[in-house]
């Protein structure tokens, strides 16, 4: 099911990069299907990422650990993504590769609290309390993605970033033959991004079981009537 | 009440006996404003201009390096273990070590501040904004840095590690403040910037002593 969901969009990105529809001005401006759809998908794993810690401090759901330790590094890649294919397109359009104005400041933070979040995770010996520090972690950060959301429309006359066309109450304003195109990737890139959760949470099922097999081996060698004498 | 402010002055009299921690903050704090013009250049116009941000930005990291000597002095020798079962609600406890290092370090950054913006040639009127502002800024800065300070007690290198956490998250405190001083420099009025540093204040005082406590109780299970 994993590997279904996986080549699913590689199929699609193949298919969407090779034809987008024609431009009349810049070329460049097909850096925004890669870029849009990865910055949605980075708010969008950070709130599941904090779902995830919730529902693990909450319920002590034993995936929900997993979930979120898994949901980090795909989340700060789509980030990543996100910030240089984002300098990248404001080079040759904007003139500058980088500005501090709202929105890209928050990114570049949920960049860093994600970040923050694996380093934390990773620092504990007992995986079990660095799932629960980080899970806090991950908690507190949250109120940055309403900032992120509404930086651009509260700010929109004083930033060089375009405002929400999408996700407005009136209706995406953005016309049809690039909302197509930006859709499908979205879809393509929500496909990847499940996919690649899921055999990341199965691998890490799979060593920590690998650990135990070990460990119980270990302790029958050292029980074994030979080794006692 | 009479328990909590028992601990305030267990924290403050422990930092007093050894005073070294604290003053070695506030030496941090004058050592590194020193460096920016020994690196900058000492043209007047460009040190006024950053005087601002700078003083915050030294102040952030000064409280930064503090931090560490929160929970984790108390760790080490097992008072933190007898603190947990005190009857007191954690969050209290937790509230109360946070006053005493703000009383510590806070107020001394906060006396330091404007002193130390007349070495980046920073103009006077910004001085009541300044201290204004770091009088709203430093207690949200201890409570956000705690809550970091609780979820690092159980690793190695926490000191590092709670740079990495919580300077995130101190950032809308550092633009608020660094903004208001600046505003007031080219004259315009920062009230609304210290009624939002107040505001933040407000949410960190009834959020941060809950999440820091649960960290410090999920982590010390």
């Amino acid at each position: 099911m994993a590997i279904c969901l996986v080549s699913f969009p590689i199929g699609l990105y193949l298919a969407l990069v090779g034809s987008p529809p024609d431009y009349e001005q810049r070329e460049t401006v097909r850096i925004m299907y890669i870029h849009v759809p990865a910055a949605w998908l980075a708010l969008f794993s950070y709130t599941s990422m904090a779902c995830a810690c919730a529902i693990a401090v909450i319920w002590r759901h034993p995936l929900a650990d997993v979930a979120a330790r898994s949901i980090a590094p795909v989340g700060a890649s789509f980030t990543f993504i996100c910030l240089v294919t984002g300098a990248l397109w404001g080079q040759p359009t904007w003139g500058t590769w980088w500005v501090w104005d709202a929105r890209l400041t928050s990114v570049l933070i949920l960049f860093f609290l994600f970040v923050g979040y694996i380093v934390l995770f990773d620092s504990f010996d007992d995986p079990t309390k660095g799932a629960r520090a980080a899970g806090i972690l991950a908690m507190v950060g949250i109120v940055f993605v309403p900032i992120i959301k509404f930086s651009v429309d509260l700010l929109e006359l004083r930033t060089l970033h375009q405002g929400a066309s999408v996700s407005k109450l009136s209706g995406p304003s953005i016309h049809s033959t690039m909302m197509w195109p930006l859709m499908a990737m979205t879809i393509a890139y929500t496909a990847y991004f499940v996919g690649v959760v899921l055999i990341r949470m199965r691998s890490t099922i799979i060593a920590a079981r690998l650990r135990s097999h070990r460990v119980m081996l270990a302790q029958q060698v050292a029980q074994s009537p030979r080794n006692r004498e | 009440m009479i328990a909590l402010l028992a601990v305030i002055r267990r924290d403050v009299s422990l930092v007093l006996r050894r005073p070294s921690d604290a003053v070695s903050v506030i030496l941090f704090f004058i050592l590194a404003i020193v460096l920016f013009p020994l690196g900058i250049g000492p043209e007047l116009n460009i040190l006024a201009r950053i005087s601002a941000g700078t003083v915050w930005v030294v102040a952030l990291l000064a409280v930064m390096l503090s931090l560490d000597r929160l929970f984790q002095v108390d760790a080490d020798d097992g008072s933190l273990d007898q603190l947990l079962l005190v009857p007191l609600p954690l969050e209290a406890i937790v509230f109360a070590k946070i006053v005493a290092h703000w009383i510590v370090t806070g107020v001394p950054l906060i006396i330091a501040a404007p002193i130390l913006s007349l070495l980046l040639n920073m103009d006077g009127k910004g001085f009541l904004v300044m201290v204004l502002a770091m009088t709203l800024a430093t207690p949200t800065l201890s409570l956000i840095g705690a809550v970091g300070a609780a979820l690092v007690v159980g690793t190695r290198r926490g000191s590092v590690l709670i740079s990495l956490l919580v300077l995130p998250l101190l950032t809308p405190v550092l633009i608020l403040g660094a903004s208001a001083v600046d505003m007031v420099l080219t004259g315009l009025d920062a009230t609304p910037l210290l009624m939002l540093l107040g505001a933040l204040l407000l949410i960190a005082i009834v959020l941060c002593p809950w999440a820091a406590a649960a960290g410090l109780r999920l982590v010390q299970e």
